[in-house]
């Protein structure tokens, strides 16, 4: 077991292990292997305080993987390239670049010629199937290895059959294998002649670290020449015959539903609508165009029905959350402390591709298009919805426009799939934006208190309550979670209440240490936005380590160094600080701040400069927020294994800039049962004008025979080192975020009609 | 209905289709041109930015009944023509800084980048931090620091 905080290496050695794999019988060399290949089978849990500590959501994830026994396979094709279908789903994390890279290690061939795709529903996957939790490259790593490894294997013993030179002597490189006197042999002749008339198992050895020559080095993205020339394709993208553009009339207040609709016959007579018809969302308008549906939508008439949360505003959940919140302790503290309370807002987890879907539903068979990240949980959802047998449904895992969490959940497959089947023809279903920011997934408005207790120099005690509307989990995260709760040391606990353990651990040596959820309100639409738990929950935590370390007469870096568990722990926090230059003398009305946090069996820490001076916080920018500016962020991770440094130097910046957002800017304010925000002039991510001018991003060392977790990584660090930096620049520590919540910075759009005219004077804008 | 004339990346076309319907969906529902991306169909979010005679413009906001037949549509699919090459020097910037993650805004980032560089260079001077700060364009996976070395890098390849 490692110790807690350091991650290190749960597999234990795999130098020159032999691993399982299969070569399956197909026309070309086809090679496989198990998903979840035993990466957590050191991950026992035992009856322990800490349950984050010993088994994380990491492992769970890959242990939940162990019994389905899916294969996953690598092709090799007779014109020398190589094929996998990557059960997951991409969203711009860079996993197809990355699969590519452990592709092209284990079987010598050049990048370009590995094609990466995404894989339909693949229900005898089970749990495996599932992009979320910072997971992906965790689990596949292993398993993606061994079988390119047993492709290389075959294809050298192909060859040594044809050449007449032992397996040994050869060499595969840039796919062609070579003996000794120079004779090659192309890789797409042997691609034929590997193949197998039978499946077997096989066993491998894997490519010793040492030897790497991919893994590891930076590799820019595999699909970048088409996305900067349009040609990547997304859902709304594709050209499915008679798919026609679909948008929904949505209610005023959140989770409505129609009542009655006074002109349905009026709009579907509308210039190029072609089908009007009512669904348990709203009212779905077909149109030659997807302008002639926000037409359409506009123009109805409909009377609607309360919604899951009528009358519900801002003040009202945050009285339902003091309600429902935990006590910090039994006993009164016998030696001093320092607390806070601090109040997280409700957060859009809308990614700029809207929710999507196409969908073709005919009497005996469906078949559905859209960026999935549960795409077996959808397909069961889907196939009940309208009345199908699980196999008559076909879902197609499209290339998605970013996720953050949002793409666990289908609702737009599922409407697609509704829409197609009353009016019996294929649609493009799309939310327009203001559907999006008003009906869609939000982050949950949270609360969390800290409690550190503390002698002398010595700290005593930690206790955290996180208080939070609902998370929604049912996307099939919530199932894996339930499905092997009763295995772990947490007693008779929810899955959301499990989840949280999973996902927190206590990095810091701070004594009796407990982090407690308790969860009320399941009226919203609620999931995960980058990061579920963690960024609020490090956040309060860091600013109260900077007022105890304020009240201890340290300084804030000093304190951490001191009180941080594990050696690579205290090496990042180490590294930002001296790259950062941590306590440089910096004007009145800027500071910097520094924070730390692990998850995912990685660590990292952020070094952030802010300016909260009045020229800088007041400068104009016209429909935007400007606000304090963090003008430096210093960034380092350390994920065990870095199989693509580039990427995932592009995943941290992605977080860094939604940390900046969730600390400073980015919230929703609900009135009357909707939320005030309908579109990204209202809704407040970071945009250029809020993103520092200097970010350096470190990536340590690798520390681990595995990769780590990355995704969702660096939100935590960055959100609380900025709120640590604000807190130290105007010398009153924050305790709502994000810091402008309480002021409205935009003129509401109305809910009737739910989305906004399209404008006519784009001419006049020319620039 | 009305028939509406205009070029596009180069091509004369003619649709048949209302005056009011706003020309991205023209391009993408009907031409088919899905490099522009919807993402709030406001003038926004930009993620439809193309060019019209060479400046950026967001087509969810201009009616097609606006377009004369001389009028020149530039969409991140014909961009590298106007120039003569397979890739416009942004283009390959955008490549050299593995700027895209997810990929979505990315067409319009880049048509807004150029046509940025574009205004600049007639003044007469060279990119600041004031106009990258001005860009408007929404990358919810935050490439935005890749975006700005891109962009100085691309303008003096342009």
């Amino acid at each position: 077991m490692t110790e807690p905080g350091g991650g290190g290496d749960v597999a234990g050695s795999i130098g020159r292990r032999r691993f399982l794999g299969y070569v399956l019988a197909a026309p070309t060399l086809v090679t496989a292997a198990e998903l979840g290949v035993a990466s957590a089978a050191g991950a026992q849990p035992a009856a322990a305080p800490r349950v984050a500590d010993l088994l994380d959501l990491t492992d769970l994830m890959t242990v939940a993987t162990l019994p389905t026994a899916g294969l996953i396979a690598v092709e090799v094709h007779a014109d020398g390239t190589a094929s996998f279908a990557l059960p997951r789903a991409e969203v711009g994390q860079g996993i197809t670049t990355s699969t590519a890279m452990l592709i092209a290690e284990e079987l010598s061939l050049p990048l370009d010629r590995i094609r990466v795709t995404l894989a339909d529903a693949r229900p005898e996957l089970v749990f495996n199937q599932l992009t979320g939790g910072s997971n992906t490259t965790h689990a596949t790593y292993r398993p993606i290895r061994v079988a390119a490894a047993i492709a290389r294997q075959r294809l050298l013993a192909a060859a040594s059959a044809e050449l007449g030179s032992p397996a040994g002597e050869l060499t595969l490189s840039a796919g062609v294998v070579t003996d000794r006197a120079g004779r090659g042999v192309e890789l797409g002749v042997l691609a034929v002649r590997a193949a197998s008339d039978r499946s077997e198992p096989v066993t491998v050895e894997l490519a010793a670290r040492e030897s790497f020559t991919v893994i590891g080095r930076p590799h820019n993205r595999v699909d970048a020449l088409d996305a900067v020339t349009g040609r990547k394709k997304f859902a709304m993208d594709l050209a499915v015959p008679n798919a026609l553009p679909t948008m929904v009339c949505r209610p005023p207040t959140i989770n409505g539903t129609v009542n009655s609709v006074a002109n349905l016959a009026e709009v579907a007579a509308m210039p190029g609508v072609t089908d009007v018809v009512v669904i348990g969302t709203g009212v779905a308008v077909r149109a030659r165009t997807f302008g002639q549906c926000v037409d359409g939508v506009r123009a109805l008439r409909v009377s609607w029905k309360a919604g899951t949360a009528a009358g519900k505003s801002d003040e009202t959940v945050l009285r339902e959350l003091a309600a429902a919140e935990l006590p910090l302790g039994l006993l009164p503290p016998l030696t001093p402390t320092v607390e806070g309370r601090f109040t997280f807002h409700f957060r859009g987890n809308s990614a700029l591709e809207p929710n999507c879907a196409i969908a073709d539903v005919r009497a005996d068979r469906a078949e559905i298009w859209s960026a999935l990240k549960s795409p077996i949980v959808a397909r069961q959802s889907i196939a009940a919805r309208i009345g199908l047998p699980l196999n008559r449904v076909t879902v197609h895992v499209t290339e998605g426009g970013g996720s953050f969490g949002r793409k666990l959940f289908f609702d737009a497959a599922l409407e697609a799939a509704e829409v197609s089947k009353k009016i019996g023809k294929p649609v493009k279903l799309m939310w327009h934006r203001a559907d999006d920011t008003r009906q869609g997934r939000t982050h949950p408005m949270a609360t969390s208190r800290v409690r550190m207790s503390y002698l002398g120099d010595a700290v005593l005690g930690y206790q955290q309550r996180h208080t939070s509307v609902s998370t929604d989990l049912g996307h099939g995260l919530g199932e894996i979670i339930t499905a092997f709760a009763a295995q772990l040391p947490v007693g008779d606990i929810g899955f959301a209440e499990t989840f949280f353990l999973l996902s927190q651990e206590q990095s810091y040596r701070f004594g009796v240490s407990s982090q407690l959820l308790s969860e009320t309100d399941k009226g919203f639409n609620t999931g995960s936005t980058r990061n579920v738990y963690s960024p609020d929950v490090t956040t309060a935590r860091e600013l109260i380590v900077d007022q105890l370390a304020a009240r201890m007469g340290s300084d804030p870096h000093d304190f951490r160094r001191r009180f941080l568990r594990a050696d690579r722990a205290k090496a990042v926090l180490a590294k930002v600080a001296e790259v950062g230059q941590w306590g440089r003398a910096m004007p009145a009305g800027t500071a910097q701040g520094i924070a730390f946090h692990a998850e995912y069996k990685s660590v990292s820490a952020a070094l952030v400069e802010i300016d909260c001076r009045p020229e800088t916080v007041n400068r104009p920018i016209r429909d935007g927020v400007g606000g304090p500016r963090v003008t430096k962020v210093v960034f380092a991770v350390d994920v065990g294994l870095a199989v693509n440094p580039r990427g995932l130097e592009a995943q941290m910046m992605g977080g860094v800039m939604d940390g900046i957002a969730l600390a400073l800017t980015s919230s929703l304010h609900l009135r009357d049962g909707y939320f005030l925000e309908a579109s990204w002039d209202n809704y407040f991510y970071t945009r250029q004008w809020n993103t520092p001018l200097d970010l350096r991003i470190i990536i340590m060392p690798d520390t681990s025979e595995d990769p780590g977790g990355a995704g969702e990584l660096s939100v935590a660090a960055s959100m609380a080192a900025v709120a640590c930096a604000y807190g130290r620049a105007t010398g009153t520590m924050p305790t709502t975020f994000p810091i402008n919540h309480g002021t409205l910075s935009f003129e509401p759009k109305p809910t009737v009609p739910p989305v906004p005219a399209s404008p006519t004077d784009g001419r006049d804008h020319a620039s | 209905m009305p028939e509406h004339t205009f070029r596009v990346n180069g091509e004369q076309v003619t649709v048949t289709v209302e005056d009011d319907v706003r020309l991205l969906w023209v391009l993408r529902d009907i031409l088919g041109i899905t490099g522009p991306k919807y993402g709030c169909g406001i003038n926004v979010c930009r993620a439809c930015t193309s060019h019209l005679n060479g400046r950026a413009v967001s087509p969810c906001s201009i009616p097609v009944g606006d377009l004369e037949p001389t009028d020149e549509v530039t969409t991140i699919e014909g961009l590298a023509a106007t120039v003569d090459e397979d890739l416009h020097p942004m283009q390959r910037a955008w490549l050299d800084h593995d700027v895209a993650q997810c990929g979505y805004c990315q067409p319009g980032q880049i048509m807004a980048a150029v046509a940025l560089v574009r205004r600049v260079t007639e003044e007469g001077r060279s990119i600041t931090d004031a106009d990258l700060d001005g860009l408007r364009n929404i990358c919810r996976c935050g490439t935005y620091p890749r975006i700005r070395d891109a962009i100085r890098d691309g303008a003096a390849r342009m």
